[in-house]
């Protein structure tokens, strides 16, 4: 038997160089922080015409990596795709700590966040941002008992409530998003992003984010750690993100022609600024192209099958429409909304080495409690990665619950009936 | 929004509109012309600035405004055509907060620290205020100002209380004064220069002087098309 791939040297070095690296940007993110939390937020590259910067899209792409736990929930609890177990262990948990940074990316863009609980108590049901508090809050703690439920066999066949929470969840994780949609498209001061399609716009870019990170992160587990998602789960996924990713841009699209050809000026404004410039400004111009490029490409090679056939390709493709959606709500969207202003000024925006410390540091604090409970992981003992069975019944929820896990004994109960 | 008004609650012609039987419902009026005759002036702005502790910001990006003055052009821009002449567009229009009817800043708040009172005023309590800027981002005006600065202090020429470092701020229309019968400081100074620019009064009186004058001149607000109501308007005849 070969040394499993985990315990090779060089792999321990490159692990402990990784974790001390995360280590590091973490507490240059906490040390950022501290900078902005006595200097003010004026260390931001934020102004009068652009309250919200960096924090609030990174945010805005959070929540939809946090919403996408969709593509693994509903396969395997309302499909019963025995093959989505693994892939659920991990979009549970990828869940989980994306909520846990889009809060944590409000929260650094708070003035006075030691005020933070009088959304609590002033509860104001006409703000959306109180219903965003609200969702996020609720779904965090939704997607941690549903990360339990998807780690333990034992606690999901035992817990008569386990499945009627777990699909409880399901609208809730669209909530999260069509909410936070909700925040940008009700305002009549932002034509940009004044448009219905926003949340259904919103939705697609998660579920084709999602499972290109979760995807990503199968792969680096696979190799590394002797976890396996398994083929058919990381083949679905591949498929829902492809179409995901096709609906997000048909939406953009729709809104392209729309501003362009009604001909309103108040509505293809931040388009212009997006990809000609407006008034001699051209920040998110190379952006925006960027990452209109990167879907169009990872877009040809996932249909086409002879290219995603080679798994470099595909690789290449899933990580290009993760950095096309990353570039597209965690920058330009927000952004673009703000110009021109109310008052027809237009402000190029560029992070701050604050803003993109403190970012660093949250996505460094994720990877950090990714890579800490991936130890949890279920593994197997004899070295190999750990696989799923070939062959699942889909109906595998309805059978007995001790011998749900157990292919063999299912197929024999399948054909008792 | 139901106006507050009719033959019952008028006052006596001559009465303080605060004086008004029922709730009344105040508003503001710019004259234009008159504003812009007076080119550079800003004794509004700094009789304002100062009374209410608003600190000076040398970075534009970072500045603090109550009231001040922007070209037409910026102000109204569904008013200005190609033809127009530059000195129209560049015309200094005053803004500040419309204290609307239907404000967008005080629906999106999620704290309540923004509201409108029965008297129509946009009030603003900067101690509930998280700072998350939501307000900034709705109001369709650019009437609001963030502290981002804490390095920045106001000065301490006045009684009223300074602001601390991330909280959002804007004209209060001077509710401590309309609350005293007193009429708003932009529009006691303007009128004290003799410039008389702003008129102040009581929408729901029909006989107050802001009202005969809306009913005698034209008068314009900032895009009515978005529904706002903005109670602040601007004499343009």
């Amino acid at each position: 038997m070969t040394v499993p791939e985990s315990r090779r040297p060089h792999h321990v070095a490159f692990a402990r160089i990784g974790l001390g690296l995360l280590v590091a940007l973490a507490l240059l993110g906490a040390a950022a922080y501290g900078v902005q939390a006595e200097r003010g937020l004026g260390e931001t590259d934020l102004s009068r015409e652009m309250p919200w910067g960096l924090y609030i899209s990174q945010f805005t792409f959070l929540v939809g990596v946090g919403a996408s736990a969709v593509t693994v929930l509903l396969p395997y609890y309302v499909h019963r795709q025995q093959a989505f177990a693994r892939a659920l262990m991990l979009g549970e948990l990828v869940a989980v700590i994306a909520v846990a940074q889009a809060m944590l990316c409000v929260f650094v863009d708070l003035g006075r966040p030691s005020r933070l609980l009088n959304v609590i108590l002033f509860p104001a049901p006409t703000s959306l941002m109180f219903w965003d508090f609200l969702t996020l809050a609720g779904y965090w703690v939704l997607s941690l008992v549903g990360l339990g439920l998807a780690w333990s066999e034992r606690a999901r066949s035992s817990l008569g409530w386990s499945r009627p929470l777990a699909l409880a969840t399901i609208p809730w994780a669209f909530g999260i998003h069509i909410v936070t949609a909700l925040l940008y498209a009700g305002l009549a001061a932002r034509p940009g992003w004044m448009t219905a399609v926003l949340a259904p716009r919103f939705l697609a870019t998660a579920f084709a984010s999602g499972p290109a990170l979760l995807i990503l992160l199968a792969g680096v587990l696979a190799r590394t750690r002797r976890f396996d998602v398994g083929r058919e789960a990381v083949a679905r996924l591949t498929t829902i993100m492809t179409y995901a990713a096709l609906t997000s841009a048909f939406l953009a699209l729709l809104e392209v022609f729309t501003a362009l050809y009604s001909g309103e000026p108040g509505a293809s404004d931040h388009l212009a600024y997006l990809y000609v410039g407006l008034d001699g400004h051209f920040g998110l111009v190379p952006w925006a192209y960027a990452s209109g490029g990167l879907l169009a490409l990872a877009l040809v090679v996932l249909l086409v099958p002879r290219l995603r056939a080679r798994t470099g390709l595909a690789y290449g493709a899933t990580a290009a429409v993760l950095a096309a959606v990353l570039i597209d709500k965690g920058l330009c969207f927000v952004t673009s909304g703000f110009n021109p202003s109310p008052l027809g000024y237009v402000r190029d925006y560029r992070p701050s080495l604050i803003e993109l410390g403190i970012v660093a540091g949250i996505y460094a604090s994720g990877a950090l409690v990714f890579a800490g409970a991936c130890r949890w992981l279920p593994v197997d003992r004899d070295g190999e990665p750990a696989r799923l069975p070939e062959e699942q019944s889909v109906y595998a929820w309805k059978l007995p619950t001790s011998t749900a896990h157990r292919p063999d004994m299912a197929k024999v109960a399948l054909s008792e009936k | 929004m139901v106006l507050v008004g009719g033959a019952a609650t008028r006052t006596a012609a001559g009465a303080s509109p605060a004086m008004a039987a029922g709730s009344p419902l105040w508003g503001l009026a710019i004259d234009l012309a008159r504003c812009a005759s007076r080119a550079g002036c800003r004794r509004c702005t700094d009789v304002c600035h100062s009374a209410h502790r608003v600190p000076t910001v040398s970075d534009p990006r970072h500045e603090v405004k109550w009231v001040w003055k922007e070209p037409f052009a910026r102000v109204f821009p569904e008013q200005i055509q190609a033809w127009d002449g530059e000195a129209r567009a560049q015309m200094p229009a005053l803004v500040l907060c419309n204290h609307c009817t239907e404000a967008p800043c005080t629906k999106v708040c999620p704290t309540g620290a923004t509201w409108r009172r029965r008297d129509g005023v946009v009030a603003m309590d900067e101690h509930r205020c998280i700072g998350c800027r939501y307000c900034m981002v709705a109001c369709p005006y650019g009437a609001r100002s963030f502290n981002w600065d804490a390095a920045v202090r106001a000065p301490s020429t006045s009684r009223y209380p300074a602001r601390t470092a991330g909280v959002v701020e804007k004209c209060s229309l001077c509710v401590e004064r309309i609350d005293a019968g007193q009429i708003p400081l932009c529009v006691e100074a303007c009128g004290a220069l003799g410039a008389a620019a702003l008129t102040f009064g009581n929408l729901a009186d029909v006989s107050s002087p802001l009202r005969r004058l809306l009913s005698t001149r034209q008068a314009i607000r900032r895009r009515p098309s978005l529904g706002t109501e903005p109670r602040v308007f601007y004499l343009t005849s």
